[in-house]
């Protein structure tokens, strides 16, 4: 039960982008479409369950003055295990995420997560709170492609969701909509929060 | 076109034409975090640059001379660069420059997890002169960071001279901090866009 806890509070209560407001690069600038949300999400989840796991299982070791060099040598393994089979299993998705696979090593959350969790938990809770952290981030991701997607480009997926006579919203899709989707979606997040 | 007119074109790009902010989406943590104030925001901006122009000619020479036939070794080798530059920049003002420790103290170890500092690194690696055909050599990577550095700095200034006087504008409290501040920042970014057409 407690375990489920765990991986429910990283999508909702402590969600990284709409509440802790961490990883704000990645979120706005490949969420232009949610196949390409999702492929973030999984890469950025895959490497915040590894990176957990293995700084839970040094945390004994490692000399506190230099943990967070440290931290980032085992994250920058782990991206670089993404990018690799990203590139030879997913070359579109590779080319699509392009700099932003590399960039996960300084993306806030993951780091983050490690110091403020793994470093004082043992590993299935560590575990269990970078799935739910990672599931957070590909929710939020998700729910800000969906809007840009369908403005921008009348799809979602890929599919065909808006009358063909729809004219697409360029602008949702370029740098300024990303800015303002997100302005208005956690203006949003904070009104329910006020009424509760 | 000469290399003044190449250092030219280098520079309005990162600039104005591909700002690292707001139309590559780097280096918004610090954007975004640090531009309540013009003085912090300042004082982040000269760190960054700073910290770009070194960590590009050295990851420049470190990606030519010692990388070569390691290539999948190239983000953890760029991130230690950063990491061990940002700590040795900081020793070395705190023990030289009291006073440039001072402002700039609480803003160093933050640009190690800048994702400006590390994209400009790879961008360079990538990057060709604007005949397309040249790679960057290792003074060109050198100005880039730079100038990308100035660029961060110029459009962090304005944000930060925009939010101090937003501070005292009636808002629905929904609005308050950061909502308003991405809005702030997609108005900005549309107006970069029309730097856009530019050609040099």
């Amino acid at each position: 039960m407690k375990l489920l806890s765990e991986v429910t509070k990283g999508i909702i209560k402590e969600n990284p982008i709409f509440v802790i407001v961490l990883g704000m690069c990645p979120t706005l600038a490949v969420s232009t479409s949610v196949d390409n949300a999702l492929g973030m999400g999984a890469a950025a989840t895959f490497v915040l369950i590894c990176s957990n796991m293995i700084i839970s299982l040094i945390k004994g070791i490692v000399p506190s003055s230099i943990r967070i060099p440290i931290y980032i040598v085992v994250i920058a393994a782990f991206v670089s295990i993404v990018d690799m089979s990203m590139a030879a299993f997913l070359p579109d998705l590779h080319k699509a995420l392009g700099l932003f696979i590399p960039l996960i090593v300084v993306n806030c959350i993951i780091l983050g997560r490690a110091e403020a969790y793994a470093s004082k938990n043992n590993v299935i809770n560590s575990m269990a709170d970078g799935l739910g952290m990672g599931l957070g981030f590909t929710l939020s991701l998700v729910i800000v492609a969906t809007i840009r997607e369908i403005l921008g480009s009348g799809t979602w997926l890929k599919m065909q969701v808006m009358p063909s006579s729809y004219e697409p919203m360029l602008v949702a899709i370029l740098a300024p909509g990303a800015f303002i989707t997100l302005g208005f979606l956690m203006a949003l997040m904070n009104m329910m929060k006020e009424k509760k | 076109m000469g290399y003044i007119g190449e250092i030219f074109v280098m520079a309005m790009t990162a600039l104005f034409i591909q700002n690292f902010v707001l139309s590559r989406f780097l280096g918004l943590c610090p954007y975004l975090g640090v531009s309540k104030k013009i003085d912090s925001a300042f004082g982040m901006g000269m760190a960054v640059i700073f910290v770009m122009t070194l960590t590009s000619s050295i990851t420049y020479l470190i990606n030519r001379y010692l990388l070569a036939n390691f290539m999948y070794l190239q983000t953890i080798a760029f991130i230690l660069t950063i990491a061990a530059l940002v700590q040795f920049v900081e020793m070395v003002i705190q023990k030289n420059a009291p006073a440039l420790y001072k402002s700039l103290g609480v803003y160093l170890p933050l640009i190690t997890t800048n994702c400006a500092v590390l994209g400009v690194a790879i961008i360079n690696t990538k990057a060709f002169r604007s005949d397309g055909v040249t790679a960057y050599n290792f003074l060109d990577s050198t100005l880039n960071g730079f100038f990308t550095g100035l660029g961060f700095t110029v459009v962090l200034l304005a944000m930060a001279g925009i939010r101090q006087r937003l501070e005292l504008v009636e808002l629905p409290k929904s609005m308050k901090g950061m909502p308003i501040a991405l809005i702030l920042a997609g108005i900005m970014a549309l107006a970069f866009y029309g730097f856009m057409g530019f050609k040099i």
